[in-house]
């Protein structure tokens, strides 16, 4: 990965930095303004009746907060969680969200126009969650939003009255 | 030297508030000549408007002084309450809370209604309201017409003593417009004879600019006592002295007084508590004593020496000491933020009042265990269902006083707040006597909103079903009930803070509508129970006894429900297991432990693989990050760091009677 390269075009207006990660073979990438920390997967503790993809709840530093399994969620990847696997967490407005992903690949920086708009998939994945495709170094990267991703309500994250 | 004040803004707003509640509250009792009540009332008044003039509120001291005024009057006996007094004396104190709340929160005061009560008080005060509106109209026109004012101010030569500056009044005036002093040295004494902190001075301003006189009195308002004030409009006839009684200011004065005070933050927005003194030194003293715990333990734990018993048994001693030391610091500090339920029941008299009066209807309210102490948390959180429910019972549930009296009643119904504590529970009742909520309108309501009722529904169903959202009682719809919030809010803002909505009704009887909340919003009483990996925190309060079931204890109904035989009763038995989805250990309930819970609707066992420890648990809300869970009330940390549910007895109950 150039680094240099992607730290100097970070600077410029319109260019973001993206965390991106892996699942199953995809790599996506979610606005790293986003991302709190990243951390091991521990300690969960299961909350009765939900969804298979969420996992559950742990303690982060006294914050009750649940951790949801993407690769279950996207049928991407194996579910198995060891010392590696890893828990991305999130600040989605006020809450915090912790996410299972496969790996965390890296940091890179994208300006608007290397993101191009995604195709209609149909059903396998509403693109309403996708604000495009970027290519970086031949790999392509699909960025989501995930601010609407977490509060989508097929989620089940947020209390429908809540929301 | 100039003192900033702004500080003290926050504190001032708050009091009053404070403040005004007492007036509203002495206004509402005010049956009999009690000449204690109506002093306390005029007291709260006058510091408001000391108040509002030294904090640039000049809005608020003028419209204040009209009430002071009048309460003077009643205090010396010049005049004597009258249903009319007090009726604009509440609209008064309206006023100035809607001014102050406007002030605070920078938002717009209701100009109309000021100005309507303004002169309803200048016309109980016997002023010319022609002579008023004329000025408001010369206001409005432009206050061009003043074009500025002669002051003449004498102060008495003891004013110095009481802490007030001449000096400072003058420059004070300089903010509101340009000034010409003259100082009369006239009657200053002999150098001999002087006394040096007496005032011997007095001056004469022109005050040029067009403000009116109410401006310029508010910046002698603390030393009107101490000195002759003359105030005449420049250019007019000298010796018309202007009313000395508070004008109408439009609304463009007020903003241009607001800009005169420095823009200082004057926003503390963070809510603040009023606590005892002696709350605090006990905590003080606490926290003095933990330290000494403290020290003690290090010097157990760091002591050269080999360790031996001794030291064990004085390490257990501090480790004693510590417990006990920490649960009453955690008492204690829970104690500050525990107030009294009075803080939400003292509106509801003139919100019975006053709607009654609006509904022409005549009611009582009764009010019982106003000491009742419960979180501040909750008691914000408690204000808007309960006021829904006190409207909603004398606008839909208090019949008319023909109607009553036609069914055999009192002319006046009968609405009777009550609080309480049971087990680690605070109830809120609210009952009246009217006319009870009628089955088949409801029924009938629901059927054609397409909810599924059916006629033979057991009657606390159908009470539920006003807490439907979105469940329209429109025939019946007022303008009283109907805004702010309804019932299905009521029922989610209690369900928000853990608690939970009954309701009970009896045709011609009334109706009978109770919250159950929690003490606090912050720790509860807890055991932990086992089943197969998982641990969950079962409130104390819900636990009546354990017991390990044999077979002929157990029996089952239409070959699912099952129920457990104790003592002469069959209760329901409730699997947590089944419930949350989790391999058990005990499959059998013979192999368990089976807690007996007392729930709102009755008794109710729970079938769990094994009992932990109690605790006392720090209850986290789940909320916070992701939804309601149902048969979950919140989440704990325990002591390992690991995540434990709470478990809702009552939900669990109710999911039972889901599945």
């Amino acid at each position: 990965m150039s680094d240099e390269k992607n730290l100097a075009a970070a600077v410029t207006d319109d260019a973001r930095e993206y965390l991106t990660f892996r699942l199953g073979k995809e790599e996506y990438g979610l606005n790293i303004l986003n991302v709190q920390e990243i951390r091991g997967y521990d300690a969960v503790t299961k909350i009765a009746n939900s969804p298979p993809f969420i996992k559950g709840v742990i303690n982060m530093r006294g914050v009750i907060v649940p951790i949801i399994d993407m690769r279950i969620r996207f049928n991407l990847g194996e579910a198995t969680y060891d010392e590696f696997t890893v828990v991305i967490i999130l600040n989605i407005g006020k809450r915090v969200i912790g996410m299972v992903v496969d790996a965390v690949s890296d940091v890179t920086s994208l300006q608007n126009d290397q993101v191009r708009p995604a195709p209609e998939f149909g059903t396998v994945l509403d693109t309403a969650y996708i604000d495009g495709l970027a290519t970086v170094d031949e790999r392509m990267i699909i960025v989501i939003d995930i601010e609407k991703l977490m509060t989508a309500e097929d989620m089940g994250l947020v209390d429908q009255v809540a929301a | 030297m100039t003192l900033d004040v702004s500080q003290f803004v926050g504190v001032f707003l708050e009091e009053s508030f404070e403040g005004l509640d007492l007036m509203e509250a002495g206004l509402l009792q005010f049956r009999e000549d009690d000449p204690e009540a109506v002093n306390s009332i005029f007291r709260a008044a006058h510091s408001i408007k000391g108040g509002a003039g030294t904090f640039g509120f000049r809005e608020v001291s003028d419209f204040t002084h009209g009430a002071e005024t009048l309460l003077d009057q009643i205090r010396q006996g010049e005049r004597r309450m009258s249903s009319e007094i007090s009726d604009t004396l509440l609209c008064a104190v309206d006023c100035i809370r809607d001014m102050l709340r406007a002030a605070s929160d920078g938002g717009e005061a209701d100009t109309a209604r000021l100005l309507q009560t303004r002169e309803a008080i200048e016309h109980l005060l016997g002023t010319r309201p022609a002579e008023s509106q004329e000025e408001g109209a010369q206001q409005a026109n432009g206050a061009d017409k003043v074009r500025g004012w002669r002051i003449v101010f004498k102060p008495q030569p003891g004013m110095m003593k009481t802490g007030n500056d001449p000096l400072r009044l003058i420059s004070e005036l300089e903010g509101i417009g340009l000034l010409s002093v003259r100082t009369h040295t006239d009657v200053l004494p002999s150098l001999a004879e002087m006394e040096a902190e007496a005032c011997h001075l007095h001056w004469e301003i022109e005050l040029h600019a067009p403000v009116e006189a109410g401006a310029i009195r508010a910046v002698f308002d603390w030393v009107e006592d101490e000195c002759e004030l003359l105030l005449e409009p420049l250019g007019d006839a000298p010796g018309t002295p202007a009313p000395t009684v508070a004008e109408p200011k439009s609304d463009a004065n007020g903003t241009q007084t607001n800009t005169a005070r420095p823009a200082e933050p004057r926003r503390t927005d963070a809510s603040s508590i009023r606590v005892a003194v002696e709350k605090v030194d006990s905590l003080v003293n606490l926290v003095g004593e933990l330290v000494i715990t403290q020290s003690m333990l290090n010097e157990v734990g760091n002591a050269n020496s080999e360790f031996d018993v001794a030291r064990v048994e004085r390490l257990r001693e501090g480790l004693g000491q510590l417990e006990r030391q920490t649960r009453e610091l955690q008492e204690g500090v829970m104690g500050i933020r525990m107030l009294p339920i009075s803080f939400v029941f003292s509106r509801f008299p003139r919100v019975v009042r006053d709607m009654a009066n609006a509904l022409g209807k005549s009611v009582d309210l009764r009010m019982e265990g106003e000491e009742t102490e419960l979180d501040k948390g909750l008691i914000e959180k408690l204000a808007d269902p309960l006021t829904h429910l006190v409207r909603n019972a004398i606008d839909h549930g208090i019949e008319s006083t023909e109607q009553r009296v036609a069914a055999g009643k009192p002319a006046a119904g009968q609405i009777s707040l009550k609080a309480y504590h049971q087990g680690g529970n605070i109830v809120v009742e609210v009952a009246d006597d009217g006319a009870g909520l009628n089955r088949e309108k409801l029924l009938a309501k629901a059927a054609s909103q397409g909810l599924p009722v059916s006629d033979t529904m057991p009657d606390r169903d159908v009470w539920a079903l006003i807490f439907a959202a979105g469940f329209s009682t429109a025939d019946k719809v007022t303008d009283i009930s109907g805004r702010g919030v309804g019932m299905d809010v009521v029922r989610r803002n209690i369900e928000a803070v853990n608690g939970r909505v009954e309701i009970d009704s009896t045709p011609g009887g009334g109706t009978h509508i109770i919250l159950r909340l929690p003490l606090t919003l912050a720790i509860l009483d807890g055991m932990s129970v086992h089943v197969g990996d998982q641990t969950y925190i079962l409130p104390l309060t819900a636990i009546l006894e354990s017991i390990q079931p044999t077979t002929e204890q157990l029996g089952t109904v239409g070959g699912v429900g099952r129920v457990v035989h104790l003592r002469g009763d069959y209760l329901p038995l409730i699997a947590l297991h089944e419930s949350f989805n989790v391999e058990p250990e005990a499959h059998r309930p013979e192999d368990g432990i089976v807690i007996i819970t007392a729930a709102s609707d009755g008794r109710a066992a729970l079938l769990v693989d094994a009992l932990g420890a109690q605790h006392q648990v720090v209850i986290k809300s789940l909320e916070t990050n992701y939804r309601k869970v149902p048969g979950i009330s919140g989440a704990t940390i325990m002591g390992d760091g690991k995540v434990a549910m709470i478990l809702d007895v009552d939900m669990l109950l109710r999911l039972r009677h889901m599945h």
